[in-house]
């Protein structure tokens, strides 16, 4: 540490704290859609890192169509892309709850194995309909680049559309949740699903909307990332452990738990990668979030109920 | 005799499959494969350990593990760090920079042997942490989960975690472990050539007495009052612990037996195979064992062993001749065998087998009405 002058290592915070910040909004991402799933409905659902994926390569799908056909349309495809990701995946999340998922709520471990299963099946799929390279869209121009606002620092603009992006997700999925009608009712549904029923919540309907809109939100995850890095057929299986770290650590059914996780998750990963090696930053955060959550089985953020 | 025939082996349902089970790995196989697929089976039937483990883990205590992988690599690792050891003595690695200490250290300009690998020169010390390290390990992780009444799905993912850590910790330190490519080039255990024939033959069936008696083992626990009470603590874990019992330390000591069979199945694979790599560690791995147990039906010890076999021919299979079928198939089975059959092969079995072994009656008896009555009657006094 001592090779660094002070005002070297307020550079290095900040460009490697403004990094941690795009993994912290694609891990916010992909927490918010697992934190619903996992959180209020109690699946585990192990492919929910390729419903991201889904989300990227229907950004590249739509970027290359774009490309080729209207080129015109550049500078704007990627707003277009962010909600055809979104309406993709939760269509399939849709599909996924309708054949698999509706007839295992009461059996919570195997739902594991099945979307394992599910998962397996999606990346086989991604590699024979676009090939085992990893690939990129081409962003438009107003994404490139980035912001330096002194001579030692670089903020790139991708990063922080992705944060808009993501804290307009963020405020999207708490006003559905905690302020709307509809809301209400997933709520009621996870809690109690009798009495909900008996009041006239059609629990059926609210479960297969959930995943969907679960899903669909590891979408935008997918159209996000597209912008920091390139979509591989494994792609989805590098973020799903960290994701699911994020819902537990965060407390589960905590919105706000989970952004705090999710910032202090890419915070801590991000800044010790610049003074060691990213392999060893990645041990020392998840064996750090282990001992936490040994000693706080709960995560941060928990609601108080009896189990 | 009742003391074998009850405990041990479970009855005659449990005698009857234990004994086609070892008669189709220690004779049937042996006799019709030739030395390369023997290899093969016996290194499926390495993975069988830590089904097994899984059985008692998952079928019967309830609890996933989804890390099985860390204990197998564990017990992998220990083997190969001993076996590395021997090979590279002094005189066999003459030409690195520093000889007498593993090629990829060398590689990775390390100048002298890290502690944690001086013990394994001593094939005592190796055969006893392969034993101990895995179950302290697993203690460790047990007593801090159990105790606080973690469980279930958190479990799960914890595990998962761990197996992640351990994974890019070993590929991330090449220069002690041997990163990415794992332990590669072991020859020789205690001078004896094991890449040999002859040696493969004799590992091959020390694998199999390891695995059937494992399960001996296993069948006894769970037999035992033990594995009544383990069954309950899946069933209502509050009013076992209403009952007095500390729930807590028995699924710590089924979590520390699973991850000792888990790992002798490691130590025997690294000895069959000739290596050990990350790739036996991690979350994929160790979701497949899952699978393996589960196709074999996750209440069944000597199912899980069909599982492990069964999958894994068909892995070598398919992606064989159709590697883009092959996601799809067993992608398929994971979802197949939660939704349509739980129980796996044994319970398959168990529904229907009785079909086939009345066949089995029905043509015996049409024998005996078309034999002679003479020959019977000659038959029943020889008797």
């Amino acid at each position: 540490m001592d090779a660094y002058t002070s005002s070297e290592l307020v550079s290095i915070f900040a460009m490697q704290g403004f990094a941690g910040i795009s993994l912290f909004s694609v891990l916010l991402l992909m927490a918010l859609g697992l934190a619903i799933i996992f959180g209020q409905m109690g699946v585990i659902n192990m492919a929910h890192g390729e419903f991201m994926a889904v989300g990227a390569y229907t950004t590249y799908f739509i970027a290359t169509l774009t490309e080729t056909h209207f080129p015109a349309f550049m500078p704007y495809y990627f707003v277009f892309a962010i909600m055809v990701a979104f309406v993709v995946a939760a269509i399939l999340g849709y599909f996924a709850e309708y054949a698999l998922i509706r007839h295992l709520y009461k059996r919570p471990l195997d739902t594991l194995l099945a979307t394992w299963g599910l998962s397996l099946i999606m990346q086989q799929s991604f590699r024979s309909l676009f090939g085992a390279r990893e690939v990129s869209p081409t962003l438009p121009e107003w994404l490139l680049g980035s912001y330096q606002p002194t001579e030692t620092i670089h903020i790139p603009i991708n990063g922080m559309f992705v944060l808009g992006l993501t804290a307009f997700v963020t405020l999207a999925v708490y006003y559905l949740m905690y302020r709307s009608t509809w809301g209400l009712s997933v709520r009621a549904t996870t809690q109690n699903r009798l009495m909900s029923g008996a009041v006239g919540i059609n629990t059926k309907k609210i479960d297969r909307y959930t995943f969907a809109l679960g899903c669909g939100i590891a979408g935008i995850a997918g159209a996000a990332f597209t912008t920091i890095a390139s979509t591989g057929p494994t792609t989805g299986t590098l973020y799903i452990v960290d994701t699911f770290m994020v819902v537990v650590f965060g407390g589960a059914a905590s919105l706000f738990g989970t952004i705090a996780s999710a910032f202090s998750i890419a915070q801590a990963q991000s800044i010790l990668e610049f003074f060691i090696s990213g392999s060893m930053a990645k041990v020392y955060t998840l064996l750090a979030l282990v001992l936490i959550l040994m000693f706080k089985p709960e995560g941060l953020f928990a609601s108080k109920i009896r189990r | 005799m009742s003391f074998v025939y009850e405990k041990l082996m479970g009855g005659k349902k449990g005698l009857t499959g234990f004994i086609i089970l070892a008669t189709l790995i220690l004779v049937i196989l042996p006799v019709f494969l030739d030395s390369f697929r023997l290899n093969l089976v016996g290194k499926y039937l390495t993975y069988a350990f830590a089904a097994v483990s899984l059985v008692l883990l998952w079928g019967y205590g309830g609890i996933l593990s989804l890390g099985q992988g860390i204990f197998f690599g564990l017990g992998g690792y220990g083997m190969a760090m001993f076996l590395k050891l021997e090979a590279s003595s002094p005189e066999n690695t003459a030409i690195q920079s520093t000889p007498g200490i593993p090629d990829f250290m060398d590689w990775n300009q390390i100048t002298e042997l890290p502690w944690f690998w001086e013990p394994f020169s001593s094939f005592t010390f190796t055969i006893i942490a392969i034993l101990v390290v895995p179950a302290a390990f697993a203690y460790l992780i047990g007593a801090a989960m159990f105790k606080r009444r973690v469980g279930g799905v958190y479990f799960a993912i914890i595990t998962q975690v761990i197996a992640v850590i351990l994974t890019v910790l070993i590929v991330g330190q090449q220069g002690l472990t041997g990163g990415i490519n794992g332990i590669t080039d072991l020859r020789t255990l205690n001078g004896w050539d094991i890449t040999s024939d002859s040696a493969k033959y004799i590992f091959y069936f020390v694998n199999c007495a390891l695995l059937l008696s494992v399960i001996v083992a296993s069948r006894f626990i769970l037999t035992s009052k033990f594995g009544r009470i383990l069954l309950a603590v899946q069933d209502k874990e509050d009013r076992v612990r209403f009952s007095g019992y500390d729930v807590a330390n028995f699924k710590i000591f089924v979590f520390c037996f699973a991850a000792m069979i888990s790992a002798i199945g490691g130590a025997m694979f690294t000895l069959q195979v000739g290596f050990m790599s990350p790739s036996f560690v991690g979350i994929v791995p160790s979701i497949e064992m899952v699978i393996f147990a589960a196709v074999g039906g996750r209440m069944s010890l000597i199912g899980a062993v069909y599982g492990t076999l069964l999958i894994n021919f068909g892995k070598t299979v398919f992606s064989e001749s159709f590697p883009e079928l092959w996601l799809f198939l067993i992608g398929g089975l994971f979802i197949a065998v939660v939704m349509l059959f739980p129980n796996g092969l044994a319970g398959l079995w168990d529904d229907y087998g009785h079909h086939i072994t009345n066949k089995f009656r029905f043509i015996s008896k049409g024998f005996r009405k078309i034999m002679p009555q003479a020959v019977l009657k000659k038959l029943k006094d020889a008797n």
